[in-house]
């Protein structure tokens, strides 16, 4: 049976679009502490640490992320363990974004130029120190663009989640769509949803980039 | 025994040799001025005694420490080693009071009100009262650097390096750097002063080392080097260079 579209049908897309966001931000949460822990073990001087962080980036980025979510979906499910579909696809996003998280702020902290690292080991600062005190302030500033960037990546890629069965916005609107057929405009609503997630990031990082000083 | 003993040291940069037994001592309170063509070493030679550059032979003593071996606390040795940079190196995104205190609070663990009030007097010695609050990129050069210079004395060092601070400065902003050498100098301040000023080297030095392809070429009171020198070398640097 074929019904007609209803406001309804709106405020259950704004409501999955909810979980949408809910997802990103979990993720990029989770991430961004994975992220840092990758960073740090990919610039400090010590080599295993390096081959570890490298390791891992080249597993996450070098295996689609459907994958990943299947094998930890399905994976944990194998060991005896009942996951969710919203815990795994925040273990599986987290673990995807701290890969790529913690390159670009490998390339970022890379970008502060080396003398900060001189001149902050001159007056007797440790490694972590240089990285807390002087270097990771200055990187921010670089990694600004490609970090929100990432992040509505993200948030588009959130999608794939609806294949193990999390409701989100993409999943919602299927559900929707095959009870009324009327594409076009579901998915027009849903691309304007997105938009209207994306776009505020977007701002932000013109407008954070232009306040923070960095050595030239 | 000396401040700094550096003996025999040999440095390279994969193949290339860039100090080839490199032998000078230091005493407390004096004032040595190195000069050579570019590429003669003179900045790694600065930059092994404190550390940033590992060596691949010799020793190098500085207070007592030996700096390049490897139980010595790297961190607690350049404290009592400053050194200023040819480009500044200031910390951009901190405050010139920020700058100062940074090494304070963090390394030494030092109070916040107590690090400001060296801060003070740091930035009082440099001339710079007004500016603590600035950003580095609101100073000309010649502030940037005296706030460099202000950021290593605030550590309390025993020895200053400094590697060409002039160089990049333009001609109008050399003096206001040299007077602030020259009262370090007078206050008894032991330095290491890596320079093309060789005005300065003649009348602050208390002795000139000429370096030339990874060596000491030449070395004695300032004065008397520059006024006989010995090798041909040097006799074309200084023909070379504007007196
Ligand atoms: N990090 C490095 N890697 C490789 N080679 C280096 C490095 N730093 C310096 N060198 C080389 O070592 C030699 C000596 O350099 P150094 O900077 O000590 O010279 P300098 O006497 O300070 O010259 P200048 O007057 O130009 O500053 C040069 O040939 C330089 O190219
Ligand atoms: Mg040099």
């Amino acid at each position: 049976m074929i019904r007609d579209l209803a406001t309804n049908d709106f405020f259950y897309l704004l409501f999955a679009a909810r979980w949408t966001v809910a997802l990103a931000v979990v993720s990029i949460i989770g991430g961004s502490l994975i992220g840092v822990v990758v960073m740090v073990l990919r610039v400090v001087p010590i080599p295993p640490a390096k081959w570890l962080a490298v390791a891992y980036i080249q597993t996450i980025q070098g295996t689609p992320l459907l994958g990943q979510l299947f094998i930890i979906f399905f994976g944990i499910g194998v060991l005896g363990y009942d996951v969710s579909p919203w815990i795994a696809a925040t273990v599986a996003f987290s673990v995807y974004s701290g890969a790529f998280l913690g390159e670009i702020w490998r390339g970022s902290v890379q970008a502060v130029p080396k003398t900060q690292w001189e001149a902050s080991a001159s007056i007797g600062l440790s490694f972590l120190e240089q990285l807390r005190y002087v270097v990771i302030p200055q990187a921010v500033r670089f990694s600004i663009p490609p970090t929100i960037g990432f992040w509505v990546h993200l948030v588009k890629n959130t999608s794939l989640a609806s294949i193990i069965g999390f409701i989100e916005l993409t999943r919602a609107g299927q559900i929707i769509n095959a009870a009324t057929f009327r594409p076009m405009t579901v998915y027009l609503v849903i691309a304007v949803l997105y938009f209207c997630i994306c776009f505020p990031l977007a701002k932000m990082s013109e407008r954070l980039e232009g306040k923070l000083r960095v050595a030239r | 025994m000396s401040l700094v003993e550096i003996d025999r040291i040999h440095k390279s940069f994969d193949d290339l040799e860039v100090l080839r037994g490199v032998s000078l001592d230091i005493d407390e309170g004096e004032i040595v001025a190195v000069i050579g063509r570019s590429g003669s070493g003179k900045s790694t030679l600065l930059r092994c005694i404190n550390g940033l550059e590992p060596i691949q032979a010799g020793t190098i003593w500085v207070d007592g420490e030996q700096v390049n071996a490897p139980e010595t606390d790297l961190r607690k040795l350049r404290q009592k080693v400053g050194i200023v940079f040819q480009s500044f190196n200031l910390f951009p995104h901190l405050t010139v009071e920020r700058n100062i205190t940074l090494g304070l609070t963090v390394v030494k663990k030092m109070a916040v009100e107590e690090a400001r009030k060296i801060a003070r007097q740091a930035i009082a010695q440099v001339d710079l009262e007004d500016k603590l609050s600035a950003y580095p990129d609101m100073l000309s050069g010649g502030q940037q650097q005296r706030v460099a210079i202000a950021r290593s004395l605030a550590m309390s060092p025993k020895l200053m390096l400094f590697d060409e601070i002039t160089s990049a400065l333009d001609p109008e902003l050399i003096g206001e750097v040299l007077r602030v050498l020259a009262k370090l100098a007078e206050d008894g301040m032991t330095m290491m002063v890596v320079t093309h000023e060789i005005g300065f080297a003649r009348n602050v030095a208390h002795r000139l080392v000429f370096m030339h392809n990874g060596e000491i070429w030449e070395e004695g009171a300032a004065r008397a080097v520059l006024d006989n020198p010995k090798t041909e070398e040097l006799k074309n640097f200084l023909g070379s260079v504007l007196i």
